[in-house]
């Protein structure tokens, strides 16, 4: 074989050293991540994981709006400590409806995956306007504005629309409406109607009172329905321990 | 100048020139540059062949290695190496190690482990890391709570009762708070009356006549506060209404009133306005059944059990 490489031939035809520079930076990504929409696995099959609903959603807008995956991370690790300490591990198939997903690996404050029904609504509401009045070594920021700044939700059925779009199953026509009421069951289908959107986020806002302050919707009443559904969707216990072994 | 005459003797030049005498070396690279990346890729080949790697199809190459773990279910399993199984193998055999004190806290009645020294030490240090992780950011590390909002649990005052009992049942199925608003059945006179009394029950500063007229309310069906706090004012803890006169203050912030009038008014608020919360979550999902006993016994030798 007499194959004399040179890489004057790269070097001198740049058409050539563009398609190659691509490939070689492309190379990680490609194999890192191209197989996930192929392996069969990589979301779990899962009973219980729903879209958010309006409420939660504008919560989840809050959470990101306010930087809180800067501090909390939503992505309890395969690890006996982080077991012991937040629950079960995460599973893909719990973030599949988030646009971003919140993983984050950025642990300031504790990891959030799991924090629904953890504490009562009261106690987020104390501890969002001011931390150290519940846990006097915190060092996360007092967010009292959450409570006196009323929830805007006029935009509520346009931001449903955007993630619809996206591929999360809000639905906006009556096929996609009982569609949902197959794969969801007529409660959570009502709940991810587009043109309902408003109704039933003043309905769950008023029901719940998450802040407390039936006077009106706070931005703290939406990112509390947020909270109190973090990682509540899966029921464990109908799970053996190594139920989910095998997704990976 | 002479050196670079003595490489370009020993070294190829790339073979071009530019501006007439502008040449490049074309140097190899240093040996121990060129091994090192030779073992880098034979180590990836050994990796491969053991842990799980390339992509195939809708699947993937396990590799080598395993993990053998026994599930919840009893059965034994082996999959391929994953830190899921590795998680399930690592729970078992710590569960393992704590199965002896386990067994015990199961077997052995309340007032059996807290009389037994050996079960005490265990039951103060698992108890201590449970109550840190799921107790403390409401009820404080030491359980004395915070007025106005969450009960101390290191006192002798109990909303549901001090009893092993009544800790377990409020464990397992949390509670909830309530007292009605009295401001829509009474007049503004009349709370302030019923605020005096119930300062009096805990030898607050108050207006003995003020008190009088109510004492008279708290006892009749105008506002019958005895239904619940009861007829001596000490409360019933079936319903979690708290005993009035003991000068413990969970709800209305009298010890950080200023003054008779301000601790007379933090009443006033509370009578008036009502309460629609103290809800303690239920732990029974989120806890196993001898966590939450470790628990009971833990908040139960807080201070203040029964």
């Amino acid at each position: 074989m007499n194959f004399n490489f040179k890489h004057e031939w790269i070097e001198t035809n740049i058409g050539l050293m563009a398609v190659l520079t691509m490939l070689a930076i492309s190379v990680g990504g490609l194999v890192e991540i191209a197989p996930l929409f192929f392996i069969d696995k990589t979301i779990e099959k899962v009973e219980g994981v729903r879209p958010y609903t309006p409420l939660e959603q504008r919560g989840r807008d809050m959470y990101t709006r306010e930087g809180c995956y800067t501090c909390h991370s939503q992505m309890i690790r395969p690890f006996r400590d982080e077991k012991l300490r937040y629950g079960h591990y995460s599973l893909a198939a719990e973030s599949q409806y988030d646009h971003p997903f919140q993983w984050g690996s950025k642990r300031t404050g504790p990891d959030l995956a799991r924090v629904g029904g953890k504490y009562s609504n009261e106690w987020h509401v104390q501890h969002l306007v001011a931390p150290r009045s519940m846990v006097p070594e915190s060092v996360m920021p007092n967010y009292p504005w959450l409570l006196s700044t009323p929830l805007d939700i006029s935009d509520t059925a346009a931001r449903m629309k955007a993630l619809r779009k996206v591929g999360v199953p809000y639905s906006l026509t009556q096929a996609e409406y009982d569609a949902n009421v197959v794969k969801f069951g007529e409660t959570v289908a009502r709940q991810l109607h587009i043109p309902d959107a408003q109704k039933n986020l003043i309905e769950q806002a008023n029901f719940g009172n998450y802040d407390g302050d039936r006077s009106g919707i706070s931005e703290m009443d939406a990112l509390i329905a947020y909270l109190q559904v973090l990682g509540t969707m899966v029921d464990f216990s109908k799970y053996t321990d190594d139920a989910f072994v095998k997704y990976r | 100048m002479s050196e670079q005459k003595l490489q370009s003797q020993t070294v190829q030049t790339t073979g071009h020139a530019w501006d007439g005498d502008l040449q490049e070396y074309n140097n190899p690279l240093p040996t121990w540059w060129v091994y090192t990346f030779y073992v880098t890729v034979a180590f990836a080949i050994v990796y491969w062949t053991i842990y799980p790697s390339w992509p195939v199809g809708k699947g993937w190459i396990g590799g080598a290695s395993d993990v053998t773990y026994v599930n919840s279910a009893g059965e034994t399993k082996t999959h391929s190496w994953n830190t899921r199984a590795l998680l399930v193998e690592s729970l078992n055999e710590a569960a393992a190690a704590q199965k002896p004190y386990f067994d015990k806290v199961s077997s052995m009645s309340y007032e059996q482990i807290a009389k037994d020294p050996e079960m005490n030490g265990f039951i103060i240090s698992a108890g201590k890391s449970l109550f840190a992780d799921n107790c403390a950011a409401c009820h404080q590390s030491g359980g004395q709570g915070v007025v106005g909002f969450f009960p101390n649990l290191a006192d002798d005052d109990w909303l549901y009762g001090g009893s092993f009992d009544k800790i377990h049942e409020t464990l397992v199925g949390g509670r909830r708070g309530f007292m009605p608003a009295f401001s829509e059945v009474l007049s503004g006179e009349q709370i302030d009356q019923l605020a005096h009394y119930v300062a009096s029950l805990s030898g607050v500063g108050h207006d003995a006549s003020k008190a009088a007229t109510g004492n008279i309310l708290f006892h009749n069906d105008t506002a019958a506060c005895f239904y619940c706090h009861a007829v001596d004012a000490k409360g019933r803890k079936d319903v979690g209404a708290p005993n009035l006169t003991d000068n413990i203050w969970l709800w209305a912030k009298v010890p950080a009133a200023q003054g008779d009038a301000g601790k007379v008014a933090a009443i006033r608020e509370v009578i008036g306005s009502g309460l629609n919360k103290g809800v303690m979550p239920a732990w029974a999902g989120r806890l196993s059944t001898e966590q939450i006993k470790v628990l009971t016994v833990y908040v139960h030798e807080l201070g203040g059990g029964q």
